[in-house]
């Protein structure tokens, strides 16, 4: 009898600790997203074709950066609260190798052109704003007021970025041919936004999680009306990078993390503690 | 409101630390005091106007669990803005500066921020300062103005930014980001010259 109840005991115990574990983990997907493009903007500083496109993308940097810093600080928390350690945002951010990063595949893709990098933006901000609107009504207080003032800043990454896939696309013939292999290019490492894994199930129903499955058709209603606008072609390819449920969401990265994260991370992990 | 039981508290603090005590104007300012040194307090970024103008400072409360703690909410305006480290050293100064023996600085993220919060005369100072103030951050506009079904709000919504120098109201959005996240930039079609906007946020 007694050891009956003490089962019951460790199960629940058991399934909350599940739960703190999934938490951190959809946090860091969260958060590493928004950390690893802002460190590609940050490539940008100083190079931007023309000075008002530098600072554009710096100011998108530093919005995607304070995001991340307010979702890996939660992170480090919840972590906390069943691991027992304490990771702030910086050992998260620095202190971890790219099979431990969460973020999707399409933001860690190089800047390439203009193009690239405007394309790489925009099918990331359209989906991001959607992603933090669904977390405004998440059951956990901390996700929504999160995702809510990361919306207000993300609304103007995505007018911003969509404006430039316009300009670009409907521009001359070059930027227009350029434009179109950025989309084509990138558009194999859209898939796995909207695919969710047990992972984000549990926390989907738990009503943490937003359920990104259901974000797919407004997000493609967005794109293709925006890529019309843009004289852009839908690609016709379904072919999706981490179709098996084996993406960045689940720590397999495309070869390109490893080198952004070797710069990003060098100062903190050559200078241990070291402080500005 | 002075209790008896601050009062003696005060007159302890007077006691055992005269010196101190003359060294400041007050061991616990009143609250009003409290708000009037934070609108002494310059924003970073536009130092012509202060946090409490823009609305950043929500809430001062002395502590009731300890007497000489006093409590400032604080909502940052944007998650990556780099001048709200300054702005919490700039409150930190102030107080100390009042003789503020204890403050507890509390971030709160909900509800956001809002350009909503700034006041009119700050809306001035902008203007004066050569920064278009946000147009159009009325509470039902706020919510619905940027959607994602209609990327280019700023232009489609079409509100006008008046020229904060001569005030046409011919002027052209440049780019949706100016010298900060918080602003954008516009020009003037009449006098030509460049200018930032305040975004409704």
């Amino acid at each position: 009898m007694g050891a009956g109840i003490d089962t019951a005991v460790d199960t629940a115990t058991d399934a909350e600790m599940d739960n703190e574990r999934r938490l951190f983990d959809y946090l860091l997907r969260l958060g590493d997203s928004p950390l690893v493009l802002a460190q590609r903007l940050g490539e940008w500083v100083g190079k931007g074709p023309i000075i008002e496109e530098d600072l554009a993308l710096t100011n998108v940097g530093l919005d995607l950066i304070g995001q991340a810093r307010l979702w890996l600080s939660f992170a480090g928390e919840v972590e906390a609260r069943y691991a027992g350690k304490r990771r702030d945002e910086d050992q998260l951010a620095f202190l971890r190798d790219s099979g431990e990063f969460r973020n999707l595949l399409l933001v860690e893709q190089p800047n390439g052109n203009y193009g690239d990098t405007t394309a790489r933006q925009f099918l990331f901000d359209a989906w991001h704003l959607l992603v933090l609107r669904a977390l405004a009504d998440s059951a956990d207080p901390r996700v929504a007021e999160i995702a809510v003032k990361g919306a207000k800043e993300v609304a103007y990454h995505v007018e911003r970025s969509g404006d430039w896939i316009i300009r670009l696309g409907d521009g001359t013939d070059e930027s227009h041919a350029k434009m179109q292999a950025a989309i084509d290019g990138l558009w194999m490492y859209t898939g796995e936004m909207f695919r969710a894994d047990a992972t984000e199930l549990a926390l989907v129903d738990a009503g943490v999680a937003a359920d990104v499955r259901a974000l797919e058709a407004p997000w493609r209603q967005t794109v293709e009306a925006l890529l019309a606008e843009a004289t852009i072609a839908v690609p016709a390819s379904g072919f999706m990078q981490g179709g098996r449920g084996r993406g960045g969401k689940q720590g397999v990265h495309t070869e390109h993390l490893g080198h952004l994260l070797a710069e990003m991370q060098f100062l903190p992990r050559a200078y241990p503690g070291a402080r500005w | 409101m002075v209790t008896p039981d601050d009062a003696l508290t005060a007159a302890a603090a007077n006691a055992t630390a005269p010196a101190a005590a003359a060294a400041r104007p007050s061991p616990r300012p009143s609250v009003e005091a409290v708000w009037e040194a934070l609108g002494a307090v310059p924003d970073p970024e536009i130092p012509v106007v202060s946090v409490v103008e823009l609305g950043i400072v929500r809430d001062v409360e002395w502590d009731d669990a300890a007497p000489h703690a006093i409590v400032v909410r604080v909502t940052p305006t944007y998650s990556g803005c780099p001048a709200t480290e300054l702005i919490i050293h700039g409150i930190r100064d102030a107080l100390a500066a009042l003789g503020v023996a204890e403050l507890r600085l509390e971030i709160r993220l909900s509800p956001p921020w809002t350009t909503e919060w700034i006041t009119p005369d700050a809306r001035i100072k902008l203007r004066e300062f050569g920064i278009a103030p946000p147009a159009g951050d009325g509470a039902p506009m706020a919510v619905a103005r940027v959607d994602v079904t209609g990327i280019s709000p700023l232009r489609r919504m079409s509100v006008v930014v008046p020229c904060p120098r001569c005030d046409s109201r011919k002027t052209t959005l440049l780019s949706q980001f100016g010298s900060t996240a918080c602003k954008a930039q516009y020009r003037c079609d009449d006098c030509l010259e460049p200018f930032d906007y305040f975004k409704p946020h």
